[in-house]
């Protein structure tokens, strides 16, 4: 998916866009409002991340301007503010959600996928592999004709997986991905999850294989 | 410290004064004209008695050696005439009683030959107004001072003065009700601004810091205006506060936000088992950093707004689905299902809708925080009694025997809970909240999990 992300920080921006990059996201980055509004001139995106204390000008602002040239594009705002009246307004002025600073990634990503399946989903986001069809957006996996809800650690997990086929992923990388750093979940708490993926593959040439000592990988037989 | 007693009201102050004076005046208009009255009265009788004298003294007469008088009837006719008076004479000279009543005594200053003198006494148990004429008779070419007293009873004195008492009383009573009436009219519109003003100011509410438009007599000019200045100064003051409040969060929350993501990114590309274990704590520090200063802010405006409290008609049910809207997808991270009863009748309170708000959310948080992955949280929104009830359950690990008491102290959390980020502000954000609107909140241990209940007052609009 292509970004554009608004933050004045240039450490703080470049750092989002390495690790949404490292999701094989395409990131766009604008230091002020101005610089928004060029690359808004110039190229479409499938979501806006915006900051609301920019040097040239509120964010609210901006958004109450652009709403018509954004068009159907969503924008997540980022905040660092926290009275709820920040949080009333910004959705008011037009934007389709909020994420606080600092924030996890794995809630920007699901609030990014909440939004985008709200605005309704597109043919691009369907992946398939040998004999299933993986919906990224509807978070749906279909074996045999038969579609299948994940729930989101599920998909999360299988959207890890599927991203590069046979490579091999340790307990502990999908655990740091998975689960909340604040929470304890010990590796284990792994298995869990890829025994419900699992049994969602039965009946396909899928299967995720177990690299004892090692990890796991996904594969078609 | 003791308010300060508010003193009388102007108008009142007015009013009274104003009918103080009005009531000098009345007792000045009752007692001059009765005055007056009895002066015209007892001038009008000394008229008639000095004519009656000097008509008797023009008969005096002196004739072989004696003075005789023929006393005519217009002598009394005329005093007569009035009311039934009685009249008493007596005409002396060289203290030897001529004719008449000899008891009938003499004025204390003998009346001169030009000028009569009149006075007044109590004869035979009645008032008399009396007359004393002298006159000189020839009598044998020896002049002889003959004294003659005409008095009168003073009946009709009496009813005239009772009648001019009864004018004068009803003159003062009247006037003293016109001016009363006066009086009220002009205090009235005296203070009319200075009510227009009072009321004006008393109808901002405590957030309507704009100056005073209204037309302002020039006496309460000094006091629009310094009420105005003050208003300013204090407008400023709260900007500066809330940019200030904005900006240190601004400044502090983004580089805690590039740690993380740094953090985050330098996780992912980790080696080994120890720095993992090291970036993760960082990440967790910077969690609770960032939520603490979040935590904070929001209970600071909590304070603030349930102290300078401006309630208006919300919909909890509305706000409700707000936040539950905001909150699913961190929800989702854990595959925790939040599970509401339909919220399609509306809850209406009293009340600020961003405090009511900020409590809903931090009930929420606290449930999807504390019940496990893969679990349910429960979330319902009735009417029992007068109040609307919202009720959270999660299914976790429960309250470890600590009370709500010592849960809602500032900073302070359960003992079971140090491996979940926290800053130990929610439950004090949402006991003030309750506490603020008139409404209660209470922790309960179930069999499995917390039951978090907010009440709060229903709004029935008049």
């Amino acid at each position: 998916m292509r970004f554009l992300l608004v933050e004045d920080s240039k450490t703080l921006a470049q750092s989002v866009a390495d690790r949404l990059a490292m999701d094989g996201h395409a990131i766009d980055l604008a230091a002020s409002l101005a610089e928004a509004e060029d690359c808004l001139a110039v190229a479409s995106y499938d979501l806006i991340l915006l900051d609301i204390m920019l040097p040239d000008g509120d964010g609210r602002d901006f958004l109450t301007r652009q709403r018509a040239a954004l068009r159907e594009t969503p924008v997540i705002v980022m905040t660092a503010r926290s009275a709820v009246s920040d949080r009333v307004h910004m959705l008011d002025n037009g934007a389709d959600d909020y994420i606080t600073k600092p924030f996890d990634f794995a809630e920007l990503e699901a609030r990014c996928r909440a939004v985008l399946r709200r605005r309704g989903g597109s043919a691009t986001n369907i992946r398939t592999f040998a004999d299933i069809e993986f919906d990224m957006l509807g978070a749906t996996l279909t074996v045999n004709g038969q579609a299948q809800q994940l729930r989101n650690r599920e998909f999360r997990l299988f959207e890890i997986l599927i991203a590069s086929p046979d490579r091999v992923f340790s307990k502990a990388h999908l655990a740091d991905r998975l689960f909340s750093f604040t929470e304890d979940a010990s590796d284990n708490a792994i298995e869990v999850y890829v025994g419900r993926l699992r049994k969602k593959l039965e009946g396909s040439r899928v299967i995720i294989e177990t690299l004892r000592g090692v990890g796991y990988r996904l594969t078609a037989q | 410290m003791k308010a300060p007693r508010p003193s009388q009201s102007l108008r009142r102050r007015l009013l009274i004064q104003l009918l103080g004076v009005a009531a000098v005046l009345s007792a000045l208009i009752y007692f001059g004209v009765r005055a007056i009255a009895e002066q015209a009265a007892e001038a009008t009788q000394d008229n008639i008695l000095g004519a009656s004298a000097t008509t008797i003294a023009e008969e005096l007469a002196a004739q072989d050696g004696e003075i005789v008088v023929d006393i005519p009837y217009a002598a009394f006719s005329m005093l007569g005439a009035i009311n039934a008076e009685r009249v008493f004479y007596r005409i002396e000279t060289d203290a030897e009683t001529l004719t008449g009543y000899d008891d009938l005594p003499l004025p204390a200053i003998a009346p001169s030959l030009l000028a009569p003198v009149y006075y007044t006494i109590n004869y035979r148990g009645v008032g008399l107004r009396v007359v004393a004429l002298q006159r000189l008779v020839t009598v044998q070419d020896r002049p002889v001072v003959v004294t003659i007293i005409v008095g009168q009873t003073r009946n009709g004195h009496a009813a005239i003065t009772s009648r001019v008492a009864n004018l004068a009383a009803s003159l003062g009573i009247g006037f003293f009700i016109l001016a009363g009436l006066l009086n009220w009219v002009a205090t009235e519109r005296a203070l009319g601004p200075v009510r227009r003003v009072a009321l004006a100011v008393g109808r901002r509410g405590p957030a309507d810091l704009s100056p005073l438009r209204q037309p302002m007599p020039r006496e309460l000019a000094p006091l629009s205006t310094a009420l105005n200045d003050f208003m300013a100064r204090l407008r400023a003051a709260l900007t500066r506060t809330e940019t200030f409040i904005a900006e240190a969060a601004h400044h502090v929350r983004t580089p805690l936000a590039t740690v993380r993501s740094q953090a985050e990114i330098a996780l992912r590309l980790a080696e080994t088992e120890d720095s993992r274990r090291a970036l993760r704590a960082v990440i967790r520090a910077v969690e609770e950093s960032g939520r603490s200063a979040g935590q904070l802010l929001d209970h600071a405006m909590v304070t603030f707004r349930s102290e300078h409290l401006e309630p208006a008609e919300v919909d909890l049910s509305e706000m409700l689905s707000h936040a539950l809207r905001a909150l699913t997808p961190s929800a989702d991270i854990k595959d925790v299902t939040l599970q509401v009863s339909p919220l399609d009748t509306p809850a209406k309170v009293l009340g600020d809708q961003l405090l009511i708000e900020s409590a809903i959310r931090n009930m929420l948080d606290n449930a999807i925080k504390y019940t496990p992955a893969d679990s349910t949280v429960t979330i319902s929104l009735g009417q029992v009694g007068g109040s609307h009830v919202l009720e959270i359950c999660d299914q976790g690990r429960g309250l470890a025997g600590a009370d709500l008491a010592a849960l809602s102290i500032r900073f302070e959390r359960g003992n079971n809970v140090a491996d979940v980020v926290g800053s130990g502000l929610g439950l004090t954000i949402i006991q003030e909240v309750a506490t603020s609107h008139g409404g209660s909140f209470t922790l309960a241990q179930m069999t499995e999990g917390v039951c978090a209940k907010l009440s709060l007052p229903c709004y029935v609009p008049a």
